[in-house]
């Protein structure tokens, strides 16, 4: 087993419903990377970071954290994985009936045994670390969407995650509040030490932030290139994947 | 891993060193912020260097330590040069974007509260009669067919509210028709008269609790469905959408669900007297009246008249049921929490509705004579 490999993904094959989405997929995340799964609308995006996080179960083939497989783990391994993982969604999946601090305060409350100062402490930091400082008290509805956005990182993270993942991070951002996204995901992965995996089409976000990744096609419905953003634009034979990363131009 | 502890040492007149050692993480506990207050009140101490012992981890909760301390110490500035490069990193991070300043708005006192709260039943009152209004608008638009209303969608909803919900009116009826039973029979008993059981069991369920019954359980089934219905279609912006297209949300939305509701409450009500006098039967059979007896007596103690007032209250009480469901559903706040709350205030005012409606009409027809 290699040391440096945070996820494996061998011989994978994800189904929806009855419908085939990508089969066949093999890759490595290093430990601290930028791992993009890129791809075009409808082509599995989601759903492989779905699969690698757990909600769902592979139909074939298997995803190794540290050579294990979470869906063979018993379930307190399968706890103690989850606690290494953080997750953020598309629009941020907040809780509408809880304030941000006790969105937050939700990990930690359940997984720590933190009392509730020190809860409210760590509540205050995580939310400084996402530019939140001063929001604890507001409701998700009281806030903008990239707001929203920020405040799920900041409960993705209580927990100092070793793997976050994101889904669409910066979709529905203007350019500004996208690139500073991209920046503080890039410090945190950095200042952490954690491995980022992160979905998104956002080819501005793909260059910046990238260390390596895969890209999935939905016409052969399997990856078609593995590796860094910049290489495959070099390097890959597919013209598809060009196509892609040069938005057709 | 050693216990986290720290030791403070007055280097010059202007800073103070604190050694942190041990394991500063989420498992452990940490010395509390509040006892570095002392410093605080030193007004010569301008700069806090922060120094690690031969023993030391960390991870988020030192961060949060170190904010905290910052909160206490104020306008000190905290040298974090001799900590791991990754601490600093994160701590200039969090201060990047200085706190909001931006207030919750504070609770309200209780006079504040009894003004609010007279002035929604105001807003409560005025916008119901505006949905009423509306409600009358695209209906009159929907007769001249000029609304975008189409009976396909009225049929689909005929359909779940009426045959959908005919298993459980099919149970409630009965059982109330035998509730009826017992009642009346255990009273007539004692003059000797159970075979007016018919009489109270007819009259009741054809009048009243038929009707009411019915009204009931469609406040629960459909009242509910409408509102987290429009309420779940609020918080996607689809009547957002609808209403950019220019289809107004009443005409496409409101009007097929209350027409559907409007057509199969009367139906339901009947359909409800009649399994609710079966109910009764059972009863009153168990007691040795035949049923030949008990539908006979049946027959002398039900005039049209009164099949028609628990129709005509099938038939209000569905316009409520449907006003009470749309609205709620229609101002639904954008969050999943209000799809949950539009619900329960469209069960509740429509149960209110019910009740206020069952107590007038029963007025006017006992002055009416009918």
């Amino acid at each position: 087993m290699n040391r440096d490999v945070a996820i494996d993904v061998r011989q994978l094959t994800l189904i929806y419903g009855s419908n085939l989405i990508q089969s066949d997929l093999n890759f490595q995340v290093r430990r601290g990377d930028v791992f993009v799964i890129m791809g075009g609308s409808g082509c599995g995006k989601s759903t492989l970071l779905k699969h690698m996080f757990g909600l769902y179960q592979p139909a074939a083939g298997e995803i190794l954290f540290d050579g294990h497989s979470y869906f063979t783990a018993s379930s307190v391994q399968q706890s103690a994985m989850r606690q290494r993982w953080g997750v953020t969604y598309q629009g941020g999946a907040l809780f509408s009936d809880k304030t941000l601090a006790e969105n937050v305060a939700m990990p930690l409350e359940e997984y720590t045994t933190l009392n509730r100062r020190d809860i409210a402490d760590m509540v205050c930091y995580k939310l400084a670390l996402v530019g939140l400082a001063g929001f604890e008290h507001f409701y998700p509805a009281q806030i903008s969407g990239g707001m929203c956005k920020r405040a799920g990182l900041a409960r993705a993270i209580a927990l100092d995650p070793d793997i976050l993942f994101f889904d669409e991070p910066s979709a529905g951002l203007d350019p500004l509040s996208a690139r500073r996204l991209d920046d503080l995901i890039l410090q945190l992965g950095h200042s952490t030490g954690a491995t980022v995996v992160i979905v998104t089409h956002e080819l501005a976000s793909i260059f910046a932030i990238g260390s390596n990744g895969v890209f999935l096609d939905a016409t052969t419905k399997t990856q078609l290139a593995t590796g860094s953003p910049r290489h495959m634009l070099d390097h890959s034979e597919h013209a598809r994947v060009k196509e892609f990363l040069t938005r057709g131009e | 891993m050693n216990q986290a502890t720290l030791v403070t040492d007055k280097t010059a007149d202007d800073s103070v060193a604190i050694t942190l050692q041990g394991s500063w993480t989420i498992g452990n506990t940490v010395p509390d912020p509040g006892q570095l207050t002392a410093l605080a009140n030193v007004n010569s101490i301008t700069t806090v260097v922060f120094i690690t012992a031969e023993d030391f981890a960390w991870d988020s909760r030192l961060l949060a330590w170190l904010m905290a301390v910052q909160r206490q110490l104020g306008s000190c500035l905290f040298d974090l040069s001799a900590l791991p490069a990754e601490v600093g990193d994160l701590f200039r991070l969090a201060n990047t974007v200085p706190a909001s300043q931006v207030r919750v708005p504070g609770r309200p006192t209780l006079k504040q509260k009894c003004l609010a709260g007279i002035a929604r039943l105001g807003d409560e009152v005025l916008g119901l009669l505006a949905f009423i209004g509306d409600m009358f608008i695209a209906l009159g638009r929907w007769l001249i067919g000029k609304s975008t209303a189409r009976w396909s969608d009225i049929l689909t909803f005929c359909y779940q509210c009426g045959p959908s919900a005919l298993a459980i009116i099919t149970l409630q009826s009965v059982l109330v028709g035998m509730i009826l039973g017992y009642l009346g029979v255990v009273q007539l008993r004692q003059f000797g008269a159970e075979v007016y059981v018919s009489d109270l069991v007819g009259v009741g369920m054809v009048r009243e609790m038929g009707a009411l019954m019915t009204g009931v359980i469609m406040s629960g089934r459909t009242g509910a469905a409408y509102a987290a219905g429009l309420g779940t279609m609020q918080v996607n912006e689809e009547i957002d959408a609808l209403t950019t297209l220019g289809i107004p949300p009443m005409d496409n939305l409101v009007l097929p669900r209350t027409l559907a509701l409007l057509l199969t409450m009367p139906l339901l009500c009947l359909y409800s007297n009649i399994l609710g006098m079966v109910g009764g039967g059972f009863v009153a059979t168990s007691m040795d009246i035949t049923w030949l007896l008990y539908l006979h007596q049946l027959r002398d103690a039900i005039t049209v008249t009164d099949i028609a007032t628990g129709v005509f209250k099938g038939f209000v009480f569905a316009l409520l049921i449907a006003m009470a469901g749309c609205r709620a559903g229609l101002e639904c706040g954008r969050s999943s929490a209000a799809v949950g709350q539009a619900t329960t205030r469209a069960v509740v005012t429509a149960l209110i509705y019910l009740i206020i409606a069952d107590a007038g009409l029963n007025i006017l027809f006992f002055h009416l004579g009918v």
